[in-house]
């Protein structure tokens, strides 16, 4: 095959892709979005069958470190997921860079956030 | 001009359509899950603060418990947790939905549109229970 015409600067050997990143959050947000539905089940069930806890029923759910460390993962997994759509939710209606890379900034710092405090209220049960 | 394309008419043109025209604009039930998908989604996003405060309220103390019973036993706030599980339950059926479109499951026309009206058939059962039990029916 004859070696076709190439941007300047790279070889007609070298295909021109992204970095996959778009691939990899496309995924992440399945998965997540899979890991929250399986959450939400369990923790329903256990509510259900649970009847009427009161506070007592309530906090010694969360006492356990499994379940401790299963909320925080379903909530990373949430941080994460949103983080997802609200770049989606900014890359389509938020065209001026500067403003959306500033959304997208906060976003970031309020899931950071939102990820620190949850570490906090899962560990004081 | 003795171009062929001079005389004739412009070619329609079919733009995005602008915020102004939204409630005009009729969507078939699928466009609706899809839209409404965004707005539950954003919506949880900007709910975030309250759910985690009221998760906090309800696990620190038996006090604090309390303070989230007093809390959510205002109309206004049992109206806003209404609207926050008709978010998440529709935005939990839709993406289950979507799921199964990733699967290659149900893409053709007419199964699109009988999924999109279950989305519907599953979540708004779902949100009006959650609204009675909110509301203290049962």
């Amino acid at each position: 095959m004859a070696a076709s015409p190439s941007p300047a600067g790279i070889g007609s050997k070298r295909l021109v892709v992204g970095a996959h990143y778009g691939v990899g959050n496309f995924l992440l947000q399945r998965l997540t979005a899979v890991a929250l539905t399986a959450f939400t089940l369990f923790l329903a069930l256990r509510l259900v069958l649970g009847g009427q806890l009161g506070y007592d029923g309530w906090a010694a759910l969360f006492v356990p470190l499994w379940m401790k460390i299963v909320t925080l993962v379903a909530l990373l997994a949430l941080f994460y997921h949103a983080w997802i759509g609200v770049r989606d939710i900014w890359m389509d209606y938020v065209k001026p860079t500067g403003i959306r890379l500033a959304l997208q900034m906060l976003t970031v710092l309020w899931l950071v956030f939102c990820a620190v405090w949850s570490v906090q209220i899962l560990w004081r049960v | 001009m003795n171009s062929p394309f001079a005389a004739s008419k412009p070619r329609p043109e079919f733009r995005n359509i602008h915020v102004s025209q939204i409630l005009k604009y009729k969507l078939p039930p699928p466009g609706m899950v899809s839209i409404m998908h965004r707005v539950s989604g954003a919506l949880l996003f900007l709910t975030l603060p309250l759910v985690l405060w009221l998760f906090d309220l309800s696990l620190t103390s038996e006090i604090s418990y309390s303070r989230l019973a007093d809390f959510s036993s205002h109309w206004l706030v049992k109206l806003v947790l209404v609207g926050l599980a008709w978010a998440f339950l529709h935005h939990l059926v839709a993406g289950v939905r979507y799921l199964m479109l990733d699967l290659h499951i149900g893409v053709e026309k007419a199964a699109a549109r009988t999924s999109a009206l279950g989305v519907y058939a599953i979540s708004l059962p779902l949100a009006l229970l959650a609204a009675l039990k909110i509301f203290g029916v049962f």
